[in-house]
């Protein structure tokens, strides 16, 4: 795993409060790491740790959906 | 400047638990109050009309005002047109007097009541009602369960004018952004579509955001606020919501387990239901909030006089 990929899956066990860690091509949604509520907890972390401000129209489900995809978006927040 | 005067509710005496909607649904009654926090919702009879179910709250809070003006919200309505605002007007004695019907939802009370605040000076007093029949949508086959068990019926009003009432109303935000419109949305049939996910990522933001700005605007700290009264949508977001804006949830009045989300007119009745009890030293705030398809969502900030 990449750094980033590492960064964003310590903050998907702290959200999803799970040991485990996803793959990251893996949904996160049809895992059960992340529900409605725990998403928005995932995308306050990720503006935490990653410095990125995500406005609200960059707010799609899909974006987040697993660690692969969070990682392109957030690559492309910090250009 | 414009005045709460009085606020009023009525709920339909058929209530439906948690135990006959599982058996309807067939799931666990314990993963419906684990799911959403609501143990109770009431339902509408069949023969009781949007129209209907706002008069009975307006009544509630009519104590003898002529409104020059009447506003009802429904996204539930019987009709494609005519909405229900003019008969609840004519069912009230107040056939004549301009109604308008606001069919947005979850928000529309909160739109109302800020289009009142403005309206207000030029009709006296404005009669806002909101009323749902949110049951019919949400047990309509093919049931999903994740929405089945969220909604509920009931109907809220309250009187605002340009005289003195018991609060004034400082200032209001409203906004709508049009790009979700299909995340939320009842069609002509079928039941209520919702995505959750993108539902609950924009409540989240959005919410907060709506009442940060009407604060700031008044120069109101959110410690500052008395009272929250929110449209009640979900336990977890308002929660959500308290803490984005950094006041406690206890601050947050709730009544959500016992009438499950009634769309717009939900926050009207936790209005009335806390005003009840509550008992406010003159100047404190009270603050307003809603959030609901469209997306629309505001905020709107009130003082004890």
């Amino acid at each position: 795993m990449t750094d980033d990929l590492e960064k964003l899956a310590a903050i998907v066990r702290r959200v999803s409060k799970s040991d485990a860690t996803p793959s990251p091509e893996e949904s996160l949604f049809d895992a059960g790491y992340l529900d409605s509520f725990s998403l928005t907890d995932l995308v306050a972390e990720i503006e935490r740790d990653f410095s990125i401000r995500i406005p609200d129209s960059d707010l799609n489900p899909r974006r987040f959906d697993s660690l692969d995809r969070i990682a392109e978006y957030v690559r492309s927040r910090a250009v | 400047m414009a005045f709460i005067q009085s606020f009023g509710r009525y709920l339909p005496e058929r209530v439906l638990g948690n135990a006959e909607l599982a058996r309807l649904l067939g799931c666990e009654s314990s993963w419906i109050l684990e799911a959403c926090g609501i143990e109770e919702r009431r339902i509408a009879a069949s023969d009781e009309t949007i129209a209907i179910l706002a008069e009975q709250a307006a009544r509630n809070c009519l104590t003898g005002q002529q409104p020059g003006l009447v506003i009802l919200s429904s996204g539930t309505s019987e009709r494609r047109f005519p909405g229900p605002a003019a008969q609840l007007a004519t069912r009230l004695g107040l056939a004549g007097i301009p109604a308008i019907d606001l069919p947005i939802a979850s928000a529309g009370s909160l739109f109302a009541m800020a289009l009142a605040a403005q309206l207000a000076p030029a009709y006296g007093t404005v009669l806002v009602a909101a009323a749902e029949k949110m049951s019919a949508p949400a047990l309509t086959e093919p049931l999903d369960r994740n929405t089945a068990i969220l909604f509920g019926d009931g109907a809220g009003a309250c009187l605002i004018t340009n005289e003195p009432g018991e609060f004034e109303i400082l200032d209001s935000v409203v906004h709508s952004d049009g790009a979700y419109a299909d995340d939320l949305r009842l069609d002509l049939t079928g039941p209520i579509h919702m995505d959750g996910r993108t539902v609950i990522m924009q409540a989240s933001r959005k919410l907060p955001a709506a009442i940060n700005e009407v604060l700031t605007r008044q120069n109101v700290a959110p410690l500052q606020v008395d009272t929250f009264l929110l449209h009640q949508a979900n336990r977890n977001l308002t929660e959500r919501v308290a803490k984005a804006v950094g006041a406690p949830a206890s601050r947050f009045f709730s009544n959500i387990q016992k009438y499950g989300n009634t769309s717009s007119a939900s926050m009207l009745i936790a209005a009335a239901e806390w005003h009840q009890t509550a008992k406010p030293d003159p100047g404190a705030k009270i603050c307003f909030a809603a959030f609901g398809a469209g997306f629309h969502y505001g905020a709107l900030l009130t003082q004890k006089t």
